[in-house]
């Protein structure tokens, strides 16, 4: 069989049949459509309960404490990372064996295990002085008045994004080519401003992804807070059920927030990429970010 | 500074060099005299990459020393007091930095900055050592660019360059501090070879200008052209060192003689 060259130059271009792209796109949609009729029809999820509580006062309150908390150790706990990476990547020795020690030891511990620590401070540590190591002492304090709830999962929060965010940090940055860092060096450029100016904001485009990953983990490990009575979301909700057994709904009270949040951060993520990879033409990157 | 116009403007002397148990320099001694332009050759790895890091003391040399304009790179001498030098001192990073800022040096990769447009690429420097303000710095900066012939590219990223457009904005960048020295390290061997002529002609416009450079390349007909001394040196060595035209038609050594004829 032969064509004329005429008549392949006006043929459309068409990709091969798929037959499997049309069955599993069928049967995602059948599980989806399962999904919606489940959550609509029944009753026991009580959407009208959840609309009730949905904005409630202590949910709201819950939430405020939720999100500063959040927002307190992921900063707090951010710059604390990228400086215990600056300190493994070119400290001296001695600090350096400690950032590695540091990592190590919050990366064994569960975060639950630190939290119940941190709370439990008082009863390891029942006084706290201030003054010379081994010497004299101009104060003292009770930590059972220092240590409150929120302190505890301030502070574990804080180290355990320290912990993974300097190891983000120190693989972005040695991601960045060596010759970057020679040629500020070589123009005279001291060690601060070069990591400040140059490495740092090229390491980002490795660094937003696995740290937007950290936030929402982090938004999420607040909820272990319940534990030690500190009122964030999760335990907001668990008050009021333990009060009127409505567990399901007011679960899906504070599921829905939290799928809120994750979703917003997530969209902001998406401008955080794009913003930092400028000067790279690709915008590939920018693109397959999943916004869910 | 210290302009002393007497003697050559960089002095090496006895520099050596070991990665590990490979040595890489074996006691290099090399004079560059004030507004010239010493062309190294060698086959790779031969050093002349790590001789040039060790001038900005990107690489710390096991011994020997390099001097640039009187002052010793990388080291203050401490004396006994018998007014001997008892050890070279490696200076606080601060000094380095500032050293540094006085010796340019042009990459085989560029090494632009592809986070900044080509404008803050030649600003950033001049405005961290405090020599400029931001808006007196970006006046230098586009006569620079107009000199290596990009006038109106400021705003660029480099990855929207060419690779001989990259150069020629590290060279302006490299230019921008005003350094007494330029380094080149092989600036055109990651170049397509139509790109090759453009940044040859903008190093070759320096040279003529009178700025003192060291060139690292295989163009032997840039080093004919521009070159007021070839060195050619070989496992750490410098086996030979003269004018162009003798180094390069009449060579003593066997071993250049053959590098050249391979080159050529």
């Amino acid at each position: 069989m032969s064509y004329s060259d005429a008549d392949l130059l006006d043929a459309r271009l068409a990709a091969p049949p798929r037959p499997g792209r049309w069955i599993s796109a069928a049967i995602t949609l059948l599980l989806a459509a399962m999904l919606v009729h489940s959550l609509l029809t029944n009753a026991r999820f009580q959407w009208n309960v959840v609309g009730q509580y949905f904005t409630s006062s202590s949910v709201i309150g819950g939430l405020e404490l939720t999100l500063w908390l959040t927002a307190a150790t992921m900063s707090a706990g951010f710059v604390l990372g990228v400086g215990v990476a600056y300190v493994r990547l070119w400290g001296s020795s001695l600090p350096r064996s400690f950032a590695f020690g540091f990592v190590w030891l919050l990366r064994s511990v569960p975060v639950l295990v630190q939290l119940l620590f941190w709370y439990e401070l008082a009863s390891l540590y029942p006084r706290l002085s201030f003054g010379i190591p081994f010497g004299p002492s101009f104060g003292t304090t009770d930590t059972a008045h220092l240590f409150s709830g929120e302190l505890a999962a301030f502070v574990t929060l804080t180290l355990d994004v320290a912990a993974f965010s300097s190891e983000i940090v120190r693989g972005g940055i040695l991601s960045v080519d060596r010759g970057q860092s020679e040629a500020a060096k070589s123009l005279g450029l001291g060690r601060l401003r070069t990591f400040r100016r140059i490495v740092l904001p090229q390491a980002m485009p490795a660094i937003v992804p696995a740290t937007g990953n950290l936030l929402i983990g982090t938004l999420k490990s607040t909820s272990l807070v319940s534990v030690i009575a500190v009122v964030d979301l999760l335990y907001s909700v668990q008050l009021i059920y333990n009060a009127d057994f409505q567990i399901v709904p007011l679960l899906l009270v504070a599921t829905l927030w939290y799928v809120i949040l994750t979703t917003l951060l997530s969209i902001g993520q998406y401008y955080v990429e794009r913003y930092y990879s400028r000067g790279t033409r690709g915008t590939a990157t920018v693109k397959g970010v999943d916004l869910t | 500074m210290t302009q002393t116009d007497a003697g050559p403007l960089l002095r090496i002397r006895g520099l050596r060099k070991s990665f590990g148990s490979h040595a890489v320099l074996h006691g290099i001694d090399l004079d560059v005299q004030r507004g010239s332009v010493t062309v190294l050759l060698g086959p790779s790895g031969s050093g002349k990459s790590t001789l040039l890091r060790c001038i900005n003391h990107l690489e710390k040399p096991d011994g020997g020393f390099v001097e640039l304009d009187g002052d010793l790179i990388g080291y203050r001498p401490v004396a006994t007091s018998q007014g001997k030098v008892k050890r070279l001192q490696e200076l606080p990073s601060r000094e380095l930095t500032r050293q540094r800022a006085r010796i340019g040096m042009v990459f085989q990769q560029f090494n632009l900055f592809p986070h900044l447009t080509v404008l803050e690429n030649l600003v950033e420097a001049p405005v961290a050592l405090r020599r400029a303000s931001r808006r007196e710095a970006a006046a230098t900066a586009r006569e620079l660019l107009e000199r290596v012939g990009l006038a109106g590219r400021e705003g660029a990223y480099p990855k929207q360059l060419s690779g001989g457009q990259q150069q020629r904005v590290a060279i302006a960048r490299a230019l921008a501090l005003k350094p007494d020295l330029l380094l080149f390290d092989e600036p055109t061997s990651a170049l397509d070879p139509e790109l090759v002529g453009e940044v040859l002609r903008v190093v070759k416009d320096l040279a003529l200008s009178g700025m003192s450079m060291i060139v690292v390349t295989h163009e032997i007909g840039f080093a004919r052209e521009v070159a007021d001394n070839v060195v050619f040196i070989d496992g750490g060595r410098v086996l030979e060192t003269g004018r162009p035209e003798d180094v390069l038609n009449s060579a003593t050594h066997e071993r250049t003689r053959a590098f050249l004829e391979a080159v050529l």
